[in-house]
């Protein structure tokens, strides 16, 4: 096997596992803490015979992804909690024209300019709803620097597979880490492209329903010209307010996606068999939670970890599945509590705790030690 | 003769703009120029923003992105940035182009990408129902200037000039064939072309600025208008209430694209 073992941080892990999948286009603007991917892909490219173009603002930096992965490009943009709010508009944008493109949203303290410099876990929202309209869509979020490289290329495969657009919420711990990274070889990770059409251009219906519920995506440029806008529209594409077109149409969406949770969610179960208290986590904190696991369990404490490595769509069923025999829940999150939602309204029978931090600090394991310790005297 | 159907979707008209609306011949002239140029069909991407104007990308066969408001240019970019071989033909209302699209207007002219703008200008916002516009002359009436606009508004061609496109030209829909002569060479020109076709909305512009309908809004543009040869021997006094048409800037200069290609040329197969 062509291993090589390389010191990198999160965000340069993430520009690496972009130019593995294939991403031959990128469009961003800068904002800490996610520059470095830009800067990192202004030299990879040319190289590779890649496209990198620094864009006015966030707005036109997402609007370029989209035109460009219309040419069967695959594209990305990276950003921080501001630029993702300018993002939206597009993001919901290529929602509705099913377009694939990856948008990695460096997550920093907010509202507004916030914490430039200081992680937080609170977009995990924006992400889901920043965009006007009900429908669905895919997050992951890594918890390592080999996890940005590896979830780099999986947002790729799944915004190909599902033609729709991916996002990834890295935090800034893990954007701005250094680990020491076994590089996986090619051979060692799959690469999936769109499916194209391939009958005569009189018959392609670019958003035809099919089994899949994914239409083969022709490419601008290749012989098939179709129509592509924002608008509610029929399986031809053009528009269309017809209210039989339209709830299919969002009913498409939301069965590409949310019913396929089970080839999309995915996670980690860290000593989950016998588990009394289950800490959920993602990001950054996951690391300080398998700490406290560890320590737990030399203490003869029944911890376990399950860690979300898919943020949306929810984890639904996974989670109240690890978590039925338990004794407590426990939520720790760098925000005043989003995901802990989504596991009270899977979760019955079993306390559920949440230990929300937001001042742009860590969580650390001292942190859940305390925490899980006054959980324990309440059972 | 240009056969118009081979260039549209039929079985989508009729079109949605009122009658004596100026975009349909804004529209035929566009056609014409694509026809005269030679476009192959399958190398043109048409990329419209949101508003009247934007909704011909619906009506014509070629490769056709309707995106969102102001924001049809950055879509552009990104296309012809990832497939310089395709001609990307961006089509826009004064609104979507100069008001919420401004910056990526100016950008794309200073870059110079090898785009042509058709930017029709019925100075209002049409599709809204006649709001004032940045290109609202001072003092016109519009639904949101009940007591006339009391802002200046902009010249889009010295506007785009100044941000550095390679290609801008200023014409009307009375005027169709000097317009369509106009669209060609912005075709040819690589580099950010950009051509501001003046185009009457009887609808909300006329009726509350007392224009007329569709004929007599025409009659005006062509008593309005002067072209830039002749306005260059008359004295501006003679000029006050005129709009210049004409060829304002026509020069060649490094443009994006090509520039990114020599560093790919440059960098590609010297390893990552
Ligand atoms: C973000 C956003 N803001 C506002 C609108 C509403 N809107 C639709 S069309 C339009 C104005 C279009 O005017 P113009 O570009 O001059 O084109 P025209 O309709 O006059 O041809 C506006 C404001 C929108 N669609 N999106
Ligand atoms: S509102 Fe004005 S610009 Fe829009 S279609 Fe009617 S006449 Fe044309």
């Amino acid at each position: 096997m062509n291993t090589n073992t390389r010191v990198l941080t999160g965000n340069e892990a993430c520009a690496e596992g972009a130019m593995a999948a294939g991403m031959r286009f990128y469009a961003g603007y800068p904002i800490t803490p996610s520059s470095e991917i830009a800067e990192v892909l202004s030299g990879l490219l040319p190289k590779a015979g890649g496209v990198f173009i620094q864009m006015e603002d966030e707005i036109s930096s997402m609007a370029a992804i989209i035109g460009a992965s219309l040419t069967g490009t695959k594209s990305m943009t990276a950003t921080s909690g501001p630029g993702f709010s300018l993002m939206q508009e597009n993001i919901g944008y290529a929602v509705m024209a099913e377009v694939p493109c990856v948008i990695v949203d460096v997550m920093r303290g907010g509202p507004s300019t916030g914490l430039p410099t200081n992680s937080s876990q609170g977009d995990i929202m924006q992400a889901a709803w920043g965009t006007h309209g009900d429908h669905p869509i895919i997050a992951l979020a890594p918890s390592s620097v080999r996890e940005a490289f590896d979830q780099t290329i999986e947002a790729f495969n799944l915004s190909e597979r599902y033609r729709t657009p991916v996002i990834l919420l890295m935090d800034e711990i893990i954007a701005h880490l250094n680990e020491k990274v076994r590089m996986p070889a090619p051979d060692d990770y799959a690469v999936i492209n769109r499916v194209k059409p391939n009958g005569p251009g009189e018959d392609y219906l670019p958003y035809a329903f099919t089994d899949t519920d994914v239409p083969p995506m022709a490419d601008f440029g290749s012989g098939y010209r179709f129509h592509v806008t924002g608008l509610t529209h029929d399986p031809t594409g053009f528009p269309s307010t017809s209210h039989d077109n339209v709830q299919a149409l969002y009913e498409r969406f939301d069965r590409k996606i949310n019913g396929r949770r089970d080839e999309i969610v995915s996670a980690e179960y860290f000593y989950m068999q016998d588990a009394e208290v289950v800490v959920i986590a993602y990001g950054s904190v996951a690391r300080s939670v398998r700490h406290v696991v560890k320590t737990g369990r030399v203490q003869g404490k029944k911890i376990g970890m399950l860690r979300l490595k898919s943020i949306w769509p929810f984890a639904d069923k996974l989670v109240s599945d690890a978590t039925c025999n338990a004794r407590a829940v426990l939520v720790p999150e760098m925000n005043m509590g989003q995901i802990v939602r989504q596991v009270r309204a899977v979760v019955h029978g079993v306390p559920v705790f949440a230990f929300n931090k937001i001042n742009g600090a860590p969580i650390t394991p001292q942190d859940l030690e305390k925490e899980i310790g006054e959980i324990y005297d309440q059972l | 003769m240009i056969n118009y159907e081979q260039y549209l979707r039929t079985e989508k008209l009729p079109l949605i703009w009122c009658p004596g609306c100026g975009h349909g011949i804004v529209m035929k002239a566009l056609l014409r120029a694509v026809h005269e140029a030679q476009l192959d069909k399958d190398k043109v991407c048409m990329v419209s923003g949101i508003g009247c104007s934007s909704r011909l990308t619906g009506y014509v066969d070629f490769n056709t992105l309707h995106t969102t408001h102001g924001r049809a240019i950055a879509f552009a970019t990104g296309i012809k940035m990832a497939r310089p071989e395709m001609h990307v033909i961006v089509i826009t209302g004064d609104g979507d182009a100069s008001s919420i699209g401004g910056n990526h207007l100016i950008h794309a002219a200073r870059r110079n990408i090898d785009l042509t703008v058709v930017l029709f200008n019925n100075q209002i916002y049409g599709m809204t129902g006649g709001q004032v516009s940045p290109t609202t002359p001072y003092n016109a009436y519009a639904s949101t200037a009940p007591y006339g606009s009391f802002e200046n508004n902009f010249d889009i061609p010295q506007l785009v000039e100044a941000a550095g496109a390679s290609f801008v030209a200023r014409g009307t829909a009375y005027h169709a064939m000097p317009l369509t002569n106009y669209i060609v060479k912005a075709i040819d020109r690589k580099g950010f072309s950009l051509v501001e076709a003046l185009s009457p909305c009887p609808t909300t512009f006329g009726r509350r600025n007392k224009q007329g309908d569709g004929v007599k809004m025409l009659q005006r543009q062509k008593d309005h208008t002067i072209s830039q040869r002749k306005a260059e021997s008359m004295p501006d006094s003679e000029l006050n209430d005129k709009i210049i048409t004409g060829i304002f800037v026509d020069i060649q200069k490094p443009e994006c694209r090509e520039e990114y290609q020599k560093l790919i040329d440059h960098k590609k197969g010297k390893g990552a």
